[in-house]
């Protein structure tokens, strides 16, 4: 009992308080990048292989506005607003003829996309990675570390993005169509609303939420052609844990799984401190496949 | 012209050859041509088409789940790269290495891997199971890329070709024909016992997995160790090919753990069809020209997988049955 005291006394309770506001900081870009992922699999029934794509395709946008006006908050719009565009020509060019065919065509069709993506972007902007300022540079002490105030507006942002949208989900009258259309897809039809338009304005909504997160997260770390797969293994683990198509079980389960990782990485290495997310992964199978964060099904 | 129908409409077979002799005759005809391979090409084309066939070994394993079975794996990089490294391990710890060794320890290692990615994965259908097979691939993916003691990490582990032997018969160090030979009778070994196995009663049962799950449930089938046994063995025959693929390029590396390997894979069923066991040889081979042939024509430096990715999409979209999807069912009989 001793050694368990002792080990829980070494660790600095600041250390903690640092990893928490980290965990959710990150948690909450994912839960963006997840919550798009999930719009589009509860509402389409398609798992977006090339979610993480237009994230970094966001985030590659991001860098080049930058670059032009080196306004931040324009490129950020200017990205949102470039990736919803081509999220919509990429769903009515590659997604629209597969509707009504088995929704593995889907995951098939989307995995050629981000291979096209991920390799052009390789193309296009080489190995190196790049990087935006952060548009915020003050920091506030925390403890005994300069914590950089940008970090918590990022949290903020995507909290105020995904209330947002929940917002628009609830109210507008496009939110009205997206939830007739999930629930009945024909009846909907039947009432006139445009099915196959709302599934590509869904699909674009997703886009610019991923390429928002994209940029958003640029200046903490580099942008490369490679950081889509990350996100996207990571934001599936998080639709798996939070409940299929469930978007509050989602951000739930993002902020969840980030903290875990925050505070395994105290102790193990970022890389390893992955293994903490396919455990509880592994765990939600075993003992709650439908999901940690809804409801039972009855 | 009233006749002309009635010609088209008798078996190209005629009466004396039943669909069983033509199957067989065109599948001697191809052995043959695969057996004289090696004699007549140059050596950069043998070693190509020895490639092909381990890829095509890898992509037929995986057709026992996305064809017969109707899940899609996007963890077939785990039993691959498993193998290879079970086959590194055999051929560092143990000296002389021994090809059998070799084998043996890839698809205990495979074997091994596949029981547990089955074990948690088929609690989950369709894309759920999908997902969750990618996410493992993932986590052998950061293992042995972190383990550095033990796998070599970044660099992967590099070992000597062991001799080419049959217990009391043969050894002698292999060369590039008899390595393909080899291969080949690997390859054609494997394909025959897949193909026995999809007209088994147990392939029957898969089969009806796919069909119908609940139906086939209901009927009293335990479909979750029907799914287990299923995965286990399409992970057998993918650490074989990982194995393979050890013995021919003397070395193991994480890149093959990595994603990559299983969305390859997944290429090139669909292209070559699924459901048919030959049809992913022939996509691994299609892939794989395409790749080659990109470029020859625009350099190394060309980003061949944007028309291949391409081409992929468009076969998706217009040709979802694959290259040989037409023969599916002459193929299956």
């Amino acid at each position: 009992m001793d050694a368990v005291a002792g080990f829980f006394q070494s660790i600095p309770i600041e250390l903690i308080i640092v990893q928490t506001i980290n965990g959710i900081v990150t948690g909450m870009i994912l839960a963006l990048v997840a919550s798009g992922l999930t719009l589009i699999f509860g509402i389409m029934d398609v798992v977006n292989f090339a979610h993480g794509e237009l994230f970094m395709l966001g985030a590659y946008c991001g860098v080049i506005v930058f670059a032009l006006t080196g306004n931040f908050w324009v490129a950020l719009i200017t990205s949102a607003l470039t990736v919803a565009l081509f999220g919509a020509a990429l769903q009515i060019a590659t997604l629209r003829p597969l509707v009504g065919r088995d929704p593995l065509t889907t995951i098939l069709a989307t995995f050629g996309t981000s291979l096209i993506l991920q390799n052009y972007a390789l193309w296009q902007f080489g190995p190196v990675a790049r990087k935006i300022d952060e548009p915020i540079s003050a920091q506030f002490t925390l403890f005994y570390l300069q914590y950089p105030w940008y970090r918590l507006v990022i949290a903020g942002l995507s909290a105020a993005i995904i209330g947002g949208f929940w917002l628009f989900l609830k109210h507008s009258k496009f939110g009205v169509w997206i939830r007739a259309t999930t629930q009945d897809r024909v009846m909907a039809q039947a009432m006139g609303i445009p099915v196959p338009w709302v599934l590509t304005g869904v699909f674009a909504l997703g886009a610019a939420m991923a390429a928002a997160s994209g940029v958003l997260f640029a200046p903490l770390a580099g942008v490369n052609h490679t950081m889509g797969l990350d996100w996207v293994l990571k934001a599936f683990i998080v639709v798996v844990v939070g409940g299929m198509g469930s978007l509050g079980g989602s951000i739930a389960a993002a902020i969840f799984i980030s903290l875990l990782e925050a505070y395994a990485s105290i102790w193990v290495s970022p890389a390893q401190a992955v293994i903490v997310s396919f455990v509880v992964l592994i765990l939600t199978l075993l003992f709650r496949p439908t999901g940690l964060f809804v409801p039972t099904p009855k | 012209m009233t006749t002309a129908p009635l010609e088209t409409t008798t078996p190209i077979a005629g009466p004396g050859l039943s669909h069983r002799t033509i199957y067989w005759i065109g599948f001697c005809v191809i052995m043959a041509l695969l057996v004289i391979a090696p004699l007549v090409l140059p050596a950069f084309w043998r070693r190509f088409l020895t490639e092909v066939l381990i890829w095509g070994l890898l992509a037929m394993s995986s057709d026992l789940l996305i064809g017969y079975t109707g899940m899609v794996s996007f963890g077939h990089s785990v039993f691959f790269g498993l193998g290879m490294y079970g086959a590194a391990a055999a051929l560092l710890l143990f000296s002389p290495p021994n090809l059998w060794l070799a084998i043996g320890f890839g698809l205990a290692g495979a074997g091994a891997a596949a029981l547990f990615v089955a074990y948690f994965s088929t609690r989950l259908r369709d894309i759920y199971f999908a997902i969750t097979t990618l996410i493992f691939s993932q986590i052998f993916y950061v293992i042995i890329f972190t383990w550095t003691a033990m796998t070599g990490g970044e660099n992967g582990l590099i070992f000597t070709r062991p001799h080419l032997t049959i217990p009391f018969l043969y050894d002698a160090r292999f060369n590039g024909a008899t390595m393909h030979w080899f291969v080949l009778a690997m390859v054609t070994a494997s394909f025959l016992i897949l193909r026995r196995i999809t007209q088994s009663p147990f392939g029957a049962v898969l089969q009806s997995i796919r069909e119908n799950e609940a139906r086939t449930r209901a009927i009293g089938y335990p479909v979750q160790l029907y799914k287990i046994v299923a995965v286990m063995l399409s992970g057998l025959f993918a650490g074989l090919a990982g194995v393979l693929y050890a013995i021919q390029n003397e070395f193991a590396a994480p890149d093959f753990v990595y994603f990559i390997t299983s969305g390859d894979t997944v290429i090139f069923n669909v292209m070559g069809g699924i459901g048919t066991l030959v049809g992913p040889i022939v996509g691994a081979g299609f892939f794989q020209l395409l790749r080659e042939l990109l470029s020859r024509l625009f350099g190394d430096q060309f980003p061949y997988l944007i028309p291949l990715g391409v081409i992929f999409i468009v076969m998706i979209i217009f040709l979802p049955q694959g290259l040989l999807g037409f023969a599916r069912r002459w193929l299956n009989r």
